[in-house]
């Protein structure tokens, strides 16, 4: 018996789940997937007086595409476990990235319990999911009893292991614009065995205008920072370029005013090296793929 | 102390009426309470694999489910799969035949863990071994005769099913 004793709840209900966080606040974690809380929890890193589960609580494992005036908007509830996401044809037609950065997270077992939402909240600065969403532009739907909120990705993620959410709130579900047009995605990553955190991580969702050229770019990091980042220099400066040595100048600056933490796996140092050699092959194979999308490959 | 959670789950088809400390892991009340323990604990982070077990068919790490989270579910575990007269179930004939355990400690996980596979995927290649079980670890065989023992296995379940299907036919 490893981690120490709790109250356990288990809601039917979001308006139940939502009454005992704000009565319990801090002293409360909710438990999706658990393969990051459990673990925490065995080891005694966390020791929360109250465990609200809400893998019973109706309606949170919703994954689909909704309309509205004219925008598309993919979705993913709580509940959503990373292998579904990474299975599914909606994130595969309308959100490549967030499919291909699932399929590196863990190994299988740990992705059928694990939920897309549950990574994002617990928004590890090495994590791949929290560095797609950045890149996807996403949005992260929040709730608490009092009021319901949607804050954009590179507002939520604050520092390692740190969001915008208030003790009494959850994250119920996080939003992808979809986008038409000729574009292309990768995420590209570096790890030490696979299946392990990346020592540093890289996405890139591109767009192209009609002469072929970058219209717009979307680029973000794991591994890198103290929060996974967006990189705003590299984005606008890739914009107008069309062959790869382009590419690579634009990635030069990748690691420009990051504060990477260093860990036995890698320096400060070899990660900033990490971030400019990930970004350029990150946003080479995303122009690839957005040229001619039958494109798989690493470029 | 808080208040135990009552869990009726089914255990290798047995079902069971129990209650449960809310912190109790899945892992266990396997070992603990209900005395299976084939179910190996190695790591108790989700890293090892191990304690992996089939929760609802899925391969499951049962060191990172609480088993009050299981009220209503089916497990799977290492002993279910040879027969009650000790019959070796034919993951269980592949891994003997092929040298796929040396100590044996991760044997438990390596063995669900396929038993998932091969329910998906019936003759996996080397590949699909790769990605089922390349979240277990082995520190004696260096996994070659793992993978190997797990694509003889589809071979011979599929070579059983083949027989029992004549069979009926003759």
């Amino acid at each position: 018996m490893k981690p120490a004793p709790f109250e356990y709840a288990a809601p039917r209900d979001l308006d139940e789940a939502l009454d005992v966080l704000a009565e319990h606040g801090d002293d409360a974690r909710v438990l999706a997937g658990g393969q990051s809380l459990v673990r925490m929890m065995n080891a005694r890193q966390v020791s929360p007086a109250v465990v609200v589960d809400i893998n019973r609580v109706r309606g949170l494992d919703a994954l689909g595409v909704t309309n509205d005036n004219g925008s598309s908007t993919l979705s993913l509830g709580a509940l959503v476990r990373q292998r579904t996401s990474e299975l599914s044809g909606d994130v595969a037609a309308h959100a490549p990235l967030l499919a291909e950065a699932g399929a590196q997270v863990a190994h299988a077992p740990v992705r059928a319990r694990g939920t897309v939402v549950g990574s994002v909240a617990f928004a590890d600065p090495s994590a791949e999911l929290p560095a797609a969403l950045l890149a996807l532009d996403g949005l992260v739907k929040v709730r608490s009893r009092a009021a319901e909120r949607t804050v954009a990705a590179d507002d939520f993620f604050t520092g390692p292991f740190r969001t915008s959410l208030a003790p009494d709130e959850m994250v119920v579900g996080v939003e992808v614009p979809v986008t038409a047009g000729r574009s292309g995605s990768a995420f590209v990553e570096l790890t030490r065995r696979q299946g392990d955190l990346p020592v540093c991580g890289a996405a890139a969702v591109v767009g192209l205008g009609d002469d072929g050229r970058v219209a717009q770019a979307r680029v973000a990091l794991c591994g890198a920072h103290q929060r996974p980042v967006r990189l705003p220099a590299v984005e606008s400066a890739v914009v107008g370029a069309d062959d790869p040595s382009a590419f690579t100048e634009a990635a030069a600056r990748a690691a420009d005013g990051l504060d990477p933490i260093p860990s036995c796996h890698g320096s400060a140092d070899f990660r900033r090296h990490l971030a400019r050699v990930l970004t350029a092959r990150a946003l080479r194979t995303a122009v690839a793929r957005a040229t001619s999308p039958k494109e798989t490959t690493h470029a | 102390m808080p208040d135990k959670v009552r869990i009726r789950i089914t255990v290798n088809g047995t079902r069971h009426d129990l209650l449960t400390e809310p912190r109790t892991l899945l892992a266990d009340l396997l070992r603990n309470d209900l005395a299976l323990a084939g179910t190996h604990l190695g790591c108790e982070q989700g890293v090892c694999g191990a304690c992996t077990v089939l929760v609802d068919d899925v391969a499951t790490r049962s060191c990172l489910v609480f088993a009050a989270q299981l009220d209503g579910a089916s497990v799977r575990t290492v002993e279910s799969l040879a027969g009650a007269d000790g019959t070796l179930h034919p993951i269980q004939q592949a891994f003997t035949q092929e040298h796929g355990l040396q100590c044996g400690f991760c044997t438990p996980g390596m063995l669900m863990g396929a038993c998932e596979l091969l329910e998906r995927v019936p003759e996996p290649d080397r590949e699909d071994v790769e990605e089922a079980l390349g979240g277990n670890l082995c520190r004696c065989t260096g996994y070659q005769n793992i993978v190997r023992s797990v694509c003889t296995a589809g071979r011979l379940m599929s070579e059983q099913q083949q027989s029992e299907q004549s069979g009926v036919r003759a």
